[in-house]
């Protein structure tokens, strides 16, 4: 990653509709082959950073810059390093997918010669190609969402902005998508990347930016992320024998900060828990402890959410 | 422009994917034409005849005078073809079912009545369902009373001085040719046959339909995503909407050329000059475009949209006599179907078709490009706001 070059930079972005200030000042910047993770409940903001991070909407005041050109909803050059996912399906239904690509992909500026390639390697990964000529409308659910992905990586956009691209998608298409993402960002591409699922800003996103109520709240990797709310692991290991020994054995380790005994498990209270886990686990089996279960509990983007807006994530 | 046209392209693809869009650009006004042509086409050609009955209870001079002078020529041109009812039971059964658009009744006494110079009665029992034959035969019942009346007073001036001279002088006067004769009841413009007029009336109705499909489906693109899409694409905003309006552009004029041909060569249309009919088109679809742009722009929803353009469509094309001829009942309403593309668009045609030459199109096509200026700019002012995404 070069930080110093960045694909994207938003400056103090604002914007207000009506009486409801949607985005507050937020400013982030995302590097080359970088997924950078906008993490917020629904009405957070995400969706209309992204649209004028995309040129759809104005700013009221703040500055987006791609690849260092300033970008607005007049810009033309600018627009064309960027693919669009929106969060819904965004595709004409009575086209089929050969058709949508080339229709875009035209959009876009490729030439006949260039559209025609892209439009079979596109099919080719979104793993359309047999269906390639028959109307969107024919398709399932699933496979519309890899389409509507799809359009967005026809020019080779350097970077790729996804809204939610998973929403109300079953499992096996969501988990396609994300190894898709995660493959595009191997492959050099920048990802914009908004969600309100915690889990998948955890899998795919090399740095986060929390946002709640318009505002940036934090931005960082998920471990400076978790490190600002200075949580420790939670290790609970449950099993027959003195229990209260085993306890006082582990506060002997350097990295546990405390323990107890509590409806039959010793519950610890562990910085960096997986590191130490089968050293603590040899000290409880020392002390005569039988050992039938342990739980790690980690700090998770939840807390963190939880600690910086004062309610859950998914509230 | 090369943008313009691609997404110009993409809308044609859709169109004619979309069977309803067929429907409305081509087949629906091409089969509602061929109908009201049909239906319509004696009655404006004159060759309609209608059938009437005849109930003489008098069997006198006035009587034999009704049936012989004014009758028979009817039978004779084609109009009317005579049935002498037995009874007056009969004529007024005849009538009832339908038999004959109306029955004449002449009563007892009625050739004396006339001849003492009394007042009497002509009846006649007309087909509820044939209300246009009833008046034609009220019509001719009105004109032999006039005549009557006119010989009466005819005698009544020469002061006879004895009964004989009198029945002379009647006859004389029935005798008399009539010094004012009725050839053509049209102005010095001639009228479109009935299956063009309907043919053009159904032609510009459809069209403002068939351009919504270009417009307003900017409204569509928004509520489904696509518009953002393009508008995320390197291309200017007004791109999009020239694409727009050349889809509406491109596919009214194919589709009124389409209609002209169709109803020329199967309908037996009379157009008129091409070039002349060209102009008319070119000028028609772009005042339809500009109004539904208009709409289009006022409106918030696709479906708002569609139900404000059928009402504009329908009310101007009533207003304009897409449907039938507003411009004959004069004062407001005739002034009102003026403000119209689609009167202004008729108008045209009924000029090329009094063979008033191509320079004869001119002022219709200049009134319906004035009313595309004025929709058209207030749309273009407004057009921002539509094409956000």
């Amino acid at each position: 990653m070069c930080l110093n070059e960045p694909v994207l930079t938003c400056t103090d972005l604002q914007k207000r509709f009506g009486d409801v200030q949607a985005v507050n000042g937020i400013s982030f910047r995302i590097a080359p082959g970088e997924t950078y993770g906008l993490l917020g409940p629904n009405g957070a903001g995400k969706t209309t950073t992204i649209s004028m991070v995309c040129g759809l909407l104005e700013p009221d005041a703040g500055a987006v810059a791609v690849a260092g050109t300033p970008l607005t909803t007049r810009s033309v050059s600018a627009k064309a390093a960027i693919g669009y996912v929106p969060q819904d399906l965004a595709l004409y239904p009575d086209l089929s997918a050969a058709e949508n690509l080339r229709f875009f992909a035209r959009l876009y500026g490729l030439g006949p010669a260039d559209t025609s390639r892209r439009v079979a390697e596109v099919l080719d990964l979104i793993g359309l190609s047999e269906r390639g000529g028959d109307q969107a409308k024919t398709y399932s659910g699933g496979m519309r969402r890899r389409l509507n992905i799809g359009i967005g990586l026809l020019h080779r956009p350097r970077l790729l902005v996804l809204d939610e691209p998973t929403v109300g998608v079953d499992p096996q298409s969501r988990n396609a998508i994300l190894e898709s993402v995660v493959r595009l960002a191997q492959e050099g591409m920048a990802v914009l990347y908004t969600t309100h699922y915690m889990e998948e800003a955890e899998r795919l996103c090399d740095r986060i930016g929390i946002v709640d109520l318009g505002e940036l709240k934090a931005e960082g990797t998920r471990a400076e992320l978790v490190a600002l709310v200075g949580e420790h692991d939670r290790v609970r290991i449950q099993g027959v024998g003195d229990l209260e020994v085993g306890a006082r054995a582990c506060t002997l380790i350097s990295s546990v900060q405390a323990a107890s005994v509590r409806d039959g498990a010793i519950e610890l209270l562990v910085d960096h828990a997986r590191g130490v886990l089968v050293q603590l686990l040899e000290t409880v089996a020392a002390a005569s402890v039988d050992v039938d279960a342990v739980e790690v509990d980690e700090p998770d983007l939840e807390a963190v959410f939880l600690h910086l807006t004062g309610k859950a994530l998914r509230d | 422009m090369r943008s313009a046209l691609l997404i110009a392209g993409k809308d044609f693809r859709q169109r004619l994917r979309d069977r309803s869009a067929i429907l409305v650009a081509f087949v629906v006004p091409f089969v509602l034409a061929a109908i009201f042509g049909a239906t319509l086409h004696d009655v404006g050609s004159g060759r309609v005849t209608f059938s009437f009955g005849l109930v003489d209870l008098d069997g006198g001079q006035a009587a034999r005078t009704f049936s012989t002078q004014v009758l028979s020529p009817l039978e004779r041109t084609g109009l009317a073809r005579l049935r002498t009812e037995p009874s007056l039971e009969r004529g007024r059964a005849d009538a009832d079912d339908g038999t004959v658009a109306a029955t004449f009744v002449l009563p007892e006494s009625f050739s004396s009545a006339i001849g003492r110079g009394q007042s009497t009665q002509l009846t006649i029992l007309g087909d509820v369902d044939s209300p246009i034959g009833a008046l034609v035969a009220r019509s001719v019942a009105l004109g032999f009373a006039e005549r009557v009346d006119g010989m009466r007073i005819a005698v009544a001036a020469a002061r006879p001085t004895s009964a004989a001279e009198a029945r002379r002088l009647e006859a004389r006067a029935a005798a008399a040719p009539q010094t004012v004769t009725i050839t053509d009841v049209s102005t010095s413009r001639r009228e479109l046959d009935p299956g063009t007029y309907y043919a053009a009336g159904m032609a510009v109705f459809f069209l403002f339909f068939t351009v919504q499909f270009g417009v307003t489906s900017i409204l569509d693109e928004r509520r489904d995503g696509t518009l953002a899409r393009m508008l995320a694409a390197p291309i200017r905003r007004s791109t999009v909407i020239v694409g727009k309006l050349l889809t509406s552009l491109v596919l009214g004029i194919v589709s009124m050329s389409v209609l002209v041909a169709a109803t020329r060569f199967v309908l037996g249309a009379h157009w008129g000059n091409p070039l002349g009919v060209a102009i008319l088109i070119v000028s028609g679809v772009l005042a339809a475009t500009s109004v539904m742009a208009l709409v289009a722009t006022l409106a918030k929803t696709p479906d708002q949209a569609g139900a404000w353009s059928s009402m504009v469509a329908l009310v101007l094309a009533m207003l304009g006599g897409s449907f039938f001829s507003v411009a004959q009942a004069g004062g407001a309403i005739g002034a009102l179907s003026l403000l119209t593309p689609h009167a202004w668009f008729l108008r045209g045609l009924d000029d090329l078709a009094s063979d008033a030459g191509l320079g004869s199109v001119l002022g219709p096509a200049a009134a319906m490009l004035a009313f595309a200026a004025v929709t058209g700019s207030v749309a273009l002012t407004r057009m921002g706001k539509l094409i956000e995404p």
